[in-house]
């Protein structure tokens, strides 16, 4: 197939739209601006309603709506519009509704920058709204993946009746690179039978809802999630390893570092310093095993984790898998600023040599 | 023998919930009467918020989604968009609508959402315990201002369905309550009105019901009721407030 | 083979158009190719710069501190770009906009005056193809013939009548490095 060169965030909006989207609710906020002006053109194309929410608290509870309702429903936004969205995702979340959220994220905390950043790793992993619960985050590292993960996502999003992420950064938004549409295979999907879009002749009412008041039920349901978390953990780990047969040195990073990384790889071979990368592709759930068997190996002597956060956020995912079995250094800059491939090649040098 | 009563089709067998006295009961038979009269009951989609009705998925019976506070109106949005040819409601507190979900409800007016939104206001937080609402009225007691609402602390209260009349998608408005049987009448009639100009996609209904909170405003059902007509209807005043597009006076 | 090439000027200038084109004809030669541009609040006149990696192998950094090539389209692009040019590489200098010249003695400096040679081709807007002949002449990196295919894609259908001006204005450009 040929390829096509495409903004990020334009091919994210278009994979949408190749993946089924029925709708889609957004809210200007750079660098994720795009998403929403292509689906705004594109997506009623389709026959699909878009919707400028006055909010991204409305936009994600639109998506609520139309999700619960059986519709294959989207938004995207930047991080300070994430934080918003976080009271409808565990929403979405407690009701096991499917629905995809793209965060292409920038600097933080508050309004930060507008640059590329990575400080929203915890709030995507770690739930991010309130209660317990887990969105499945996936971490594309170019253009390709990200079309290609936007389009599965929906799948994923509706086999387990679960919120999925995509987290890029601004970087990934805003670059334009060569794509292919790959076919992507369809899942087996369950009948959305629970929907709430009206009886049409059912012999019962559906509800939709996140309430449970007695508290009995309630830590049941959280122990039913608990089990389709657990599935998700056993099915979905994704993860790359690039260079790791003898590498010395790992680094491990997830997004844009991550191709960064691939660069620093490279120049670090060329000097015969034997360099790999692990990279994570679903931030959760963590490639935690394929890391620990990793750090086991003896030719493994120490991990470098890079990442756009200042001490780092993904580094304590790190630290779990490897249980202290290697010595763990950190490289990042937050605010936008990205880590270049000589402070790398120079952070993999120095962590190498406290080891030997 | 001939049935003379029967409980509506569109209500389910649950015992309410709701504390003697309190008007839910008889908006919820209204809204599911009117819902079934128009032939819309297996095909609507019902928002509740919370509040004191937040439970209203147990009680009617066409399908249902439980929306975070306030945001009724958004979830809305995403099912009447992807939903056009299906009635859609909300059913709404004043702690919900007219407070946390104020951005929510007036950019749905705004967008001329073709849904109807059913605003149950009594002037107070019903489920939390009796705090002020923004509807309070000046000089009512509540546990946030326990000697009586004022203007200097919380500004006057909001006219929900005046506010909302003046966007242009709202296409129609009236304030009912439901003290007598011939007020029920007439909230019967409004709410079915507004579900008719759904069904003929002309824009955003909004049905506000006076309602009493004999419990909170700590008062016999009788007085409530009394109460109700004496002070809310006189800073509310019942009727129709809009009609497609018309002002009316 | 890997060419980090910057290209830098006011916004509106095109700088960001070259950028696509050159990543665009490198995808068409079956190159890896990326284009990121800096991105900021809106504005018109602000400083606007992307930055095109065409290589061989797979692309990892999409970023880079170092350029092979520098295009610089006004004075504050060459005052803030040459620095990071590295040794022994090329800088592009629209000669019409930017009266410095460049200060190292280890680059290669070519002067194009794109929007001269536009003008007399008969339209300002295409001064964006001149700088990109002189970009193609001068590296080597693409192949004449698939800027040209790329020009006849670009204007296809009703734009038709645009293809011959801007063909002229991209042989122009090549020239200009002869």
């Amino acid at each position: 197939m040929a390829k096509e060169l495409w903004k990020g965030n334009e091919a994210i909006a278009e994979a949408a739209i190749r993946a089924g989207c029925d709708c889609f609710f957004g809210y200007p906020i750079t660098p994720q601006s795009e998403v929403p002006e292509y689906m705004s053109v594109h997506l009623p194309e389709h026959g699909g309603v878009f919707v400028q929410a006055e909010s991204e608290v409305a936009a994600i509870n639109m998506v609520y709506g139309a999700a619960g309702a059986g519709m294959r429903a989207m938004t995207s936004s930047s991080s300070p519009g994430i934080s918003l969205k976080q009271e409808g995702i565990t929403y979405i979340a407690g009701a096991e509704l499917p629905a995809v959220i793209v965060n292409c994220m920038r600097g933080g905390p508050g309004l930060g920058t507008i640059q590329p950043g990575q400080g929203d790793y915890f709030q995507a992993t770690r739930g991010g709204g309130n209660g317990d619960y887990r969105t499945l985050v996936l971490s594309p590292s170019n253009v390709q993946e990200t079309v290609d993960f936007v389009q599965e996502a929906f799948d994923i999003a509706d086999q387990y009746r679960n919120p999925v992420m995509i987290v890029c950064d601004g970087l990934i938004g805003q670059m334009m690179e060569p794509i292919e549409w790959r076919e992507i295979p369809k899942r087996k999907l369950p009948p959305k039978d629970w929907a709430a879009g009206g009886r049409k002749g059912r012999d019962h009412h559906n509800v939709i809802n996140s309430l449970y008041m007695d508290p009995e039920v309630c830590d049941e349901h959280n122990r039913h999630l608990d089990e389709k978390y657990a599935e998700i953990a056993k099915n979905e780990v994704r993860w790359e390893e690039v260079q790791c047969e003898d590498a010395e040195i790992v680094i491990t990073a997830y997004g844009t570092p991550a191709r960064i990384a691939l660069t620093a790889l490279d120049a670090l071979r060329a000097e015969g310093i034997k360099a790999g990368l692990f990279r994570p592709i679903t931030l959760w759930p963590y490639p935690e095993k394929a890391l620990h068997e990793l750090a086991a190996k003896e030719h493994v002597k120490a991990f470098l984790d890079v990442e756009m956060s200042s001490s780092g956020q993904m580094i304590d995912d790190v630290r779990l898998a490897v249980e202290g079995q290697k010595p763990i250094s950190y490289l990042g800059h937050a605010g936008g600023v990205m880590p270049t491939v000589e402070e790398m090649i120079e952070a993999a040098k120095k962590a190498l040599k406290e080891v030997k | 023998m001939a049935i003379v009563y029967q409980k509506s089709a569109g209500l389910t067998d649950a015992e309410l919930h709701y504390c003697p006295g309190c008007h839910h009961g008889i908006i919820h038979k209204l809204v599911a009467e009117s819902l079934v009269e128009l032939g819309l009951l297996d095909d609507a989609i019902g928002v509740c918020p919370v509040g004191c009705s937040v439970f209203a998925y147990n009680y009617f019976t066409c399908d249902m989604q439980e929306a975070a506070h306030g945001r009724a109106p958004a979830v809305a949005t995403g099912i009447k968009r992807t939903h056009p040819d299906q009635a859609v409601f909300t059913y709404q507190g004043d702690g919900d609508l007219a407070s946390i979900g104020a951005a929510e409800i007036v950019h749905a007016a705004m967008r001329g959402e073709k849904f109807t939104t059913i605003f149950v206001n009594n002037a107070i937080y019903g489920m939390t315990g009796g705090q002020m609402a923004p509807t309070t009225l000046i000089g009512q007691k509540a546990t946030t201002c326990q000697s009586g609402r004022t203007a200097e602390q919380a500004g006057m209260p909001i006219r929900m369905a005046e506010m909302l009349s003046t966007l242009d998608g709202c296409v129609y408005a009236e304030r009912v309550c439901v003290t007598d049987i011939a007020n029920i009448n007439k909230a019967k009639r409004a709410i079915k009105k507004a579900f008719e100009k759904q069904m003929n996609r002309e824009g955003f209904t909004f049905i506000e019901v006076l309602s009493t909170c004999p419990t909170n405003w700590g008062m016999t059902p009788l007085k409530a009721n009394q109460w109700l007509k004496d002070n809310m209807a006189a800073y509310y005043p019942l009727g129709v407030i809009k009609d497609s597009g018309a002002e009316v006076k | 083979m890997k060419k980090e090439i910057i290209i830098s000027g006011f916004g509106g200038q095109g700088g960001l158009a070259i950028g696509k084109n050159l990543a665009e004809a490198g995808m068409d030669e079956g190159l890896n190719v990326t284009w990121a541009p800096s991105y900021g609040p809106e504005m018109r006149g602000g400083t606007a710069n992307c930055s095109v990696v065409l290589s061989d192998k797979p692309v990892g950094s999409p970023v880079f501190a170092h350029s092979t090539e520098l295009i610089a389209l006004n004075e504050p692009s060459l005052e803030k770009f040459e620095a990071g040019v590295l040794p022994g590489g090329t800088v592009f200098v629209n000669s019409d906009v930017v009266t410095d010249k460049v200060s190292r003695s280890d680059l290669t400096a070519y002067y194009v005056p794109c929007s001269k040679i536009a003008e007399e081709v008969g339209n300002p807007k295409v001064s964006n193809m001149v700088m990109l002949g002189a970009y193609v002449a001068a590296t080597k990196v693409l192949k004449p013939e698939t800027i040209e295919k790329m020009i006849e894609t670009m204007f296809a259908g009703p734009k038709a009548k645009f293809i011959p001006l801007n063909i002229e204005a991209f042989r122009r450009g090549m020239a200009c490095v002869r």
